[in-house]
């Protein structure tokens, strides 16, 4: 699981036109593992889909190299390069289906040149049509498909000369929720069951969420934090990431109701209004109700966020505490120690109370 | 029958044969010509798309002077072009006049605006498909004959109607300048000696040939379109 099978060096990409020069991509070193599925986030021109164009060489780096299985394809020709691009499928966020072909013609495309008998093609055409739940439609026209049902037939295109890596170009950016959910299934089963490495390019933190292991975010060409999915999102370095971060969760909404001096988080004399959050993947421990049982305060959860990242809990929970001032001071300490990111954000403990 | 038709049409009734060949020739100019302008306009307007920015064998070199050459011959009324290529359609077909000698200048005249017509038409294609094409690993030739020539049918199919009903009216100005075929008959009898029952009749066969075409076109246009 750990050798690359895509590996980035030093890589750059500059375009020139007359009046400017664009830097789309700055020193990008990356290792992309074999067998995982790998998450590539940034907005819109941060250099992400010139980033991932370079593993197929759609885009010609202007320096530095990129290793896809052991196979230098920046030093590649155009002949060897058409053979290796057979080995790397690519789905696009608007299909790219030929209209004028059938959903089975326009996969049967792709086998072109692979010196298949005709009987071949069919059989196989139809088993990758099966394969991503389209058996059905297999002779109808893109037109007559959904967005969902298109990007489908996409998949089976990409998967027909048996890739090793298939690259996602925002490939959920032009479905609804539903579909989107749908097709990350599907690309986590073709992930898990043919061992195919993915790399997703996305603007949307719900899907490096969803099924990514590693994410890179991407800001100005410019890889600013890369990781494990589940300690970007316990433990994130940077603000762009952590801006990401919020787009899938309501925690941070707590500051604008303090703002706002909303009468939910208006607090009563020794009471503290804090945010927790899961740090680690490990805690498993009822925290909550042992803290209020130890310590003797109330606690009481405004709202909260929890999620599975990798299968471990993720996110947190906005709460009041109230009790005496130094059980309270006590139980946020004990809740630090047990790995809990501890943020006071309204604190209203009285402090003129005798201390034991 | 034959009483009504002396009647009606008393100048055409008595040239039947002559009506008929020139019918013929026509036909005869259109095809040939036709088939050379369909021929040449495709492999130019392929060059011109392929090698235009952002083509997949972007090429200044070659795409500028194709370019210019194209605008230049537009540019040139028909007329005048059939009396600037007298030298060059004898040296080819070795006569001016009659069809041999129009299916130089009807080739010459209509290549480059279906060339025109071919290169807006690929360029209706998706520039995502021809990226998908060469992420299957695609190679220039079959990204040519399976995606542009493919995928393009339907807006070739309208840019061949156009063009193939322009060079029927081609035909019949070059008619005018000693090609024969409908147009000629038109002017040497119907303009000329003024049998307007020559010029009517003429008139709705070119009428219907066109009706013909625009039909065809518009089948195949629709056949096409998924």
């Amino acid at each position: 699981m750990s050798q690359p099978i895509i590996e980035f060096k030093n890589l750059n990409k500059t375009f020139r036109t007359k009046s400017h020069i664009a830097e789309a991509v700055k020193n990008v070193s990356l290792r992309i593992r074999k067998g995982e599925i790998y998450g590539i986030i940034g907005f819109s021109g941060a250099g992400k889909s010139t980033l991932v164009r370079c593993i197929n060489m759609l885009e010609k780096p202007t320096s530095g190299s990129v290793i896809v299985d052991g196979v230098e394809v920046t030093a590649l020709s155009e002949k060897e390069l058409r053979k290796e691009r057979k080995k790397i499928g690519m789905i696009f966020q608007q299909f790219h289906l030929m209209p004028s072909r059938t959903a089975f013609d326009n996969v049967a495309l792709a086998l072109h040149g692979l010196g298949l008998s005709g009987q071949q093609i069919r059989e196989k055409v139809e088993k990758l049509l099966t394969y991503v739940g389209l058996e059905e439609r297999m002779h109808a026209y893109p037109s007559q498909l959904s967005g969902g049902q298109k990007q489908r037939v996409a998949i089976a295109r990409a998967l027909a000369a048996d890739p090793k890596v298939l690259l996602c170009d925002e490939a959920t950016s032009a479905l609804d929720p539903q579909t989107t959910r749908s097709i990350l299934e599907l690309l986590q089963r073709l992930n898990r069951e043919l061992g195919i490495t993915v790399v997703v390019i996305t603007h949307e933190m719900q899907v490096i969420k969803r099924i990514c292991d590693h994410v890179a975010v991407m800001e100005n060409g410019e890889v600013v934090e890369e990781g494990e999915v589940f300690s970007i999102f316990a433990d994130p370095k940077q603000k762009i990431t952590r801006d990401f971060i919020n787009t899938t969760s309501n925690l941070s909404e707590v500051y604008g109701l303090v703002e706002r001096e909303d009468p939910l988080v208006s607090l009563s004399p020794g009471e503290v209004l804090a945010m927790l959050r899961f740090q680690k993947a490990s805690v498993s421990e009822p925290l909550i109700s042992s803290v209020s049982k130890q310590f003797d305060v109330v606690c009481n959860i405004l709202y909260g966020d929890l999620d599975l990242i990798q299968g471990a809990p993720l996110g947190g929970t906005v709460v009041i505490i109230s009790g005496k001032q130094n059980k309270v001071t006590e139980s946020l300490r004990y809740l630090e120690e047990k790995g809990i990111l501890v943020e006071v954000i309204k604190d209203a403990r009285v402090s003129d109370q005798s201390i034991a | 029958m034959q009483e009504f038709l002396t009647k009606v049409l008393p100048n055409l009734s008595v040239r039947v044969p002559e009506f008929q060949k020139s019918i013929v020739d026509t036909l005869k100019m259109l095809g040939l010509s036709g088939s050379f302008v369909f021929l040449f306009g495709i492999l130019l307007g392929v060059v011109l798309i392929l090698t235009k920015k952002g083509g997949i064998l972007e090429n200044d070199i070659l795409f500028q002077p194709i370019d210019k050459v194209i605008n230049v011959f537009r540019s040139i009324p028909f007329v005048i072009l059939i009396s600037l290529l007298l030298p060059l359609t004898r040296v080819l077909v070795h006569t001016s006049i009659g069809v041999k000698g129009a299916i130089v200048p009807l080739v010459i005249g209509t290549v480059p605006f279906f060339a025109r017509q071919v290169e807006a038409a690929l360029s209706e294609i998706d520039q995502g498909m021809i990226e998908a094409a060469k992420a299957m690993g695609m190679g220039t030739a079959a990204i040519i004959f399976k995606i542009y020539l493919r995928e393009g049918v339907p807006a070739l199919a309208r840019a061949t109607t156009i063009t193939a009903i322009n060079l029927l009216g081609l035909t019949a100005m070059a008619g005018a300048v000693g090609a024969g075929g409908l147009g000629d008959f038109a002017i040497r009898y119907g303009h000329n000696r003024y049998m307007t029952d020559i010029t009517w009749v003429t008139t709705i066969v070119l009428i219907l040939f066109v009706c013909l075409i625009q039909l065809v076109g518009s089948f195949v246009e629709k056949r096409s379109t998924h």
